[in-house]
């Protein structure tokens, strides 16, 4: 399944949903294009819930790096929420759980920004 | 003399076009074969994963998406292990030379943790040169004891 990505303005945070393979190619691009997309229209506050992500490559874990540092140069903050296993056996293989900051809850997601 | 259950046996061989829809189907392929080899749901994820990441780099970093190019693709059942190698005809990689992609400095960047990944997921890994001074990654996992 190509990845799929739907945006939902939850008070001052957006939520990115995503669903689907973050790989090199389409799915990478979409990622990063909706990313720039929302600094370039002023969000600040960004919230990437990975719940229905079936398959980060490296080039997918490279643009989540790369959204990363995006909304933070604008100065804001990007987070992410309900990692499946995989992704997160990813985050720390890479020791990117040392960067992101990772929930489990929507709410408690939304209440730290 | 070794015995014949030593021999690798060649499971798939092929030249491939330097394109994404060649990285897609090498995950597949591999997928597939370590699927009917016994592999658990798991192993057979990180295998495919593995090979992807290799053909990728094949691909992007060793052809250079040239057209005229190919990646080899050899998967060998090679007893006490699954062996997969991945060739490009680009101009080599020398693995020294990478930035070390958990070091603090480089934790931002945006590439170069394929092979960190593979290392991961897979039991041995040797990254050399081809004949044609390409790069040849060999990945190797143990095989699932029979049922």
């Amino acid at each position: 399944m190509n990845l799929k990505l739907t945006t939902r303005q939850v008070g001052d945070v957006t939520v990115v949903d995503a669903a689907g393979r973050i790989t090199l190619g389409e799915g990478s691009s979409t990622f990063r294009d909706t990313i720039k997309s929302l600094v370039n229209q002023g969000q600040k506050k960004i919230l990437v819930n990975l719940g229905e992500v079936t398959y980060i490559d490296s080039s997918g874990i490279g643009e989540l790096v790369s959204g990363y540092t995006t909304v933070s140069n604008a100065g804001g903050k990007l987070k992410l929420l309900n990692l499946t296993k995989r992704v997160h056996d990813l985050l720390q293989i890479t020791k990117l759980y040392t960067v992101f900051d990772v929930f489990d809850e929507e709410a408690k997601a939304l209440a730290s920004f | 003399m070794p015995n014949a259950e030593s021999r690798p046996e060649i499971l798939y061989d092929h030249q491939l076009e330097s394109t994404l829809a060649s990285v897609d189907a090498s995950e597949e392929i591999a997928k597939t074969l370590a699927s009917q080899l016994g592999f658990d749901e798991e192993q057979t994820y990180h295998i495919g994963y593995a090979v992807r990441e290799a053909v990728v780099n094949a691909v992007v970093h060793g052809n250079l998406y040239n057209a005229n190019k190919r990646v080899r693709l050899l998967v060998e059942r090679a007893a006490p292990w699954l062996q997969v190698t991945v060739e490009d005809e680009g101009m080599g990689f020398e693995e020294g030379r990478q930035a070390d992609p958990l070091a603090v400095e480089n934790l931002l960047s945006q590439s170069g943790r394929g092979i960190l990944i593979i290392r991961a997921f897979m039991d041995e890994v040797s990254i050399g040169r081809t004949a044609g001074g390409g790069t040849r990654i060999v990945m190797r996992k143990s095989l699932p004891p029979p049922a």
